[in-house]
């Protein structure tokens, strides 16, 4: 735990040392705010459950932006044409047995540790767009319905409600299908942004025909995704606008748009990092349910969903280790993000994040006494 | 509303503020509050007024619908708020485009709240909130420059360490410094009328004397109008020029201050007087008076205080009272002094 306070404080001490360098006495100014980052570092570090979330985002980023580039087969060679014996190999861990990949192979001969990796990359990038598209579109109608009340709230809460009147899987099939049709024809307009899709995706260009259906997931999920920010973003606001302060800024003159992002967006932001944290783990999995209903991109694309629902037709006793598998590799993403939201929830709240440092000194001090004594 | 008058468009010499027939409702479930009605008062160049009464009567209200704070379901129904800009033009604050207000807000016509620990934001510092003030009303001002004078606005409101202070969160400082940060927020841009709303009631007695001393030394200073609110009568005798006595969403009595704390007329306000309690006259039990605030849904019918008057004629039951000029300067809005 030490080690990853130290690390974090060196994390800090890099990042306030390059501040120092651009503008000179940026320290001297910010003193309380990193004393208040170091804090933060120091409640994360005491954190069990924080340390491990965090270690496992961590790992899925490394190795959503690196699976790629590690995976040894590439994902659109079908082994089984040249070699049959390859049709869907059960797991060959090495003192029994050797020669054959370790977590065994699917119907076209691939290894599923391999694939794992381009479907870390694919699962990573969906669930990111999602939080990054959806959450601020949600935060934006949420902060304008709850600061202007009155008919603009009416407005936009309604529509919210319209979309959560639909089970949100519901809805996002219906969005699923009727999207691809409308993404190809954008996607054949531009080519660029086409290269640059397959790029992030980790595609071959020859499976620009499944981009499409891709990005009609995640276009299908942003849909459906910020109806509940708005929701939250509008239920604080209403909260933090009676305060006095910005009653204070309203009565200095300042423009709507200024106390907006400058005095509420600021003082309702870390529910909304919580919130977005959580989510990742939630589209992963909703992404994953989608393609597994036959919704998202189809063969060679090592989509973990999709690939879960092929090995249905051969379960269980000729595809178990793909499901076992592919469905462990799900778990860990969405139960590292949970736990480092979980953990964030705690050390972004100011009055928990001081509960654990107190009690973390008079652990500290009780034992400096034990050794003293001892 | 047959309470509204017509209103005058001009602004007399000296005058900085006119308010007439002042209106203000709320338009909630239980039905319509009607928290002002029709109130009229001025205030003169450098004068010091205070605004007393019972909590719930629409001083608050009233200050706000000056310059349209007022949010739904509450609305402004009628009345006129003339002012003298700083560049001499007089405008009427009820009817000038929301552009005009923002740069008046602030600028010209400064607001300080009630509760200093919740007025300044908790995520920024002491500087910022006076250099953001400083910049929203004029572009041309650099950084440091705002940040300097930052500095030396907290010197003036007595702030020790100025330089150090400045960095400090809202949290690092006390009540008293923090309603000290609010009063040079608010007089940055040097306004011509303050408007300080109970500025000491969530303070020690020791500092509310440090606050009230401050805003006088700051009135005299930048020779500022100011409008205090005040529930509390002892602080009105210190500091304010002229008393306007407000009860249950209207005006009853106005005077200087001298005439008000000698001579007063309104029943309502020789009751108030007499609920304070004076360190040179030896009193067995204070007074209070008795029964609250009316329901402002339905206020009662004629003079709203007559249910707690002791003098009330049928009169003061069917209608309402006609404002009298007693002697010069003041006024008072009772039957009993009106003579046929």
């Amino acid at each position: 735990m030490d080690v990853i306070y130290r690390a974090l404080c060196f994390i800090i001490d890099l990042f306030t040392s390059f501040m120092e360098r651009i503008r000179p006495g940026w320290i001297e100014r910010n003193k309380s705010k990193i004393d208040e980052w170091k804090l933060m570092a120091y409640a994360y570090s005491k954190s069990p459950i924080a340390v491990t979330g965090g270690i496992l985002a961590t790992i899925t980023v490394i190795l959503a932006l690196f699976g790629p580039l590690i995976a040894w087969e590439p994902y659109w060679q079908y082994k089984v044409v040249v070699n049959p014996d390859l049709w869907l190999k059960p797991p060959c861990l090495p003192p029994s047995c050797s020669g054959y990949p370790l977590l065994g192979t699917d119907e076209w001969g691939r290894d599923i540790f391999s694939l794992i990796f381009y479907g870390y990359r694919i699962s990573f990038i969906i669930s990111v767009m999602v939080v990054v598209l959806g959450v601020p579109l949600g935060v934006i109608l949420g902060l304008i319905a709850g600061y202007k009340g009155g008919y603009v709230d009416e407005v936009i809460m309604r529509l919210t409600d319209i979309f959560m009147a639909f089970p949100g899987l519901v809805l996002a099939i219906a969005f699923a299908t009727i999207l691809p049709q409308r993404i190809r024809g954008l996607l054949d307009a531009s080519p660029q942004l086409k290269d640059f899709l397959l790029w992030i995706f980790a595609l071959r260009p020859q499976e620009y025909g499944q981009l499409a259906a891709l990005l009609s997931i995640f276009l299908a999920l942003v849909l459906v995704w910020w109806p509940t920010y708005a929701r939250v973003v509008r239920g604080t606001v209403l909260s933090v606008r009676e305060q006095t302060f910005i009653e204070a800024a309203r009565s200095l003159g300042l423009s709507t748009w200024r106390i907006l992002i400058k005095h509420i967006l600021p003082n309702i932001l870390s529910p909304i990092i919580v919130f977005a944290t959580f989510d990742l783990a939630t589209a992963v999995l909703l992404a994953a349910s989608l393609s597994f209903l036959g919704l998202g991109p189809q063969d060679p694309v090592p989509e973990l969903g999709f690939m879960i629902s092929k090995a249905g037709r051969f379960f269980p006793e000729r595809s178990w280790w793909i499901v076992v598998s592919l469905g462990i590799v799900l778990l860990l993403i969405a139960f590292g993000w949970n736990l480092l939201g979980d953990g964030l929830r705690d050390i972004l709240d100011p009055r928990t994040r001081r509960a654990i440092e107190v009690r973390a000194r008079a652990k500290a001090r009780a034992k400096a006494a034990k050794v003293k004594g001892g | 509303m047959t309470l509204v008058k017509t209103v005058e468009e001009t602004l007399e010499e000296g005058l900085v503020l006119k308010v007439r027939g002042l209106d203000v409702r709320f338009y909630t479930y239980a039905g319509v509050v009607k928290a002002v009605s029709g109130v009229s008062f001025e205030v003169r160049e450098k004068e010091f007024v205070a605004l007393v009464g019972e909590t719930g009567c629409g001083k608050t209200v009233t200050t706000r619908a000056l310059t349209r704070l007022i949010d739904p379901p509450g609305r402004i129904v009628a009345g006129s708020v003339l002012f003298r800009r700083k560049n001499g033009t007089v405008v009427d604050l009820l009817k000038v485009p929301d552009e005009v207000l923002r740069e008046i807000r602030g600028n010209e016509i400064a607001y300080i709240f009630q509760d200093p620990s919740s007025a300044l934001d908790p995520l920024y510092t002491a500087g910022y909130h006076i250099v953001e003030t400083l910049i929203a009303h004029n572009k041309k001002v650099k950084r440091s420059e705002a940040v300097r004078e930052a500095i030396r606005l907290l010197k003036e409101v007595l702030i020790p360490h100025p330089e150090v202070r400045v960095k400090n969160y809202p949290h690092e400082l006390s009540g008293g410094m923090r309603q000290r940060v609010v009063i040079a927020t608010a007089v940055a841009n040097k306004p011509k009328l303050l408007i300080a709303d109970e500025p000491t009631t969530n303070l020690d007695v020791t500092v509310q004397a440090q606050i009230l001393d401050l805003l006088k030394e700051v009135q005299s200073r930048y020779s500022m109008s100011v409008i205090l609110i005040t529930h509390n009568l002892g602080v009105v005798a210190d500091v304010a020029d002229r008393v306007y006595v407000m009860y249950a969403g209207k005006i009853v009595e106005s005077a200087d201050v001298f005439t008000i704390f000698e001579k007063p007329m309104h029943p309502y306000t020789r009751m108030l007087l007499r609920a304070v309690p004076n360190p040179l006259k030896k009193i067995e039990k204070l007074e209070s008076i008795p029964g609250t605030v009316p329901n402002l849904i339905n206020p009662p019918p004629g003079c709203r205080f007559h249910p707690r008057c002791p003098y009330a004629k049928n009169e003061c039951m069917r209608e309402e009272p006609p404002t009298i000029e007693v002697e010069r300067g003041h006024y008072v809005s009772c039957w009993l002094y009106h003579r046929r």
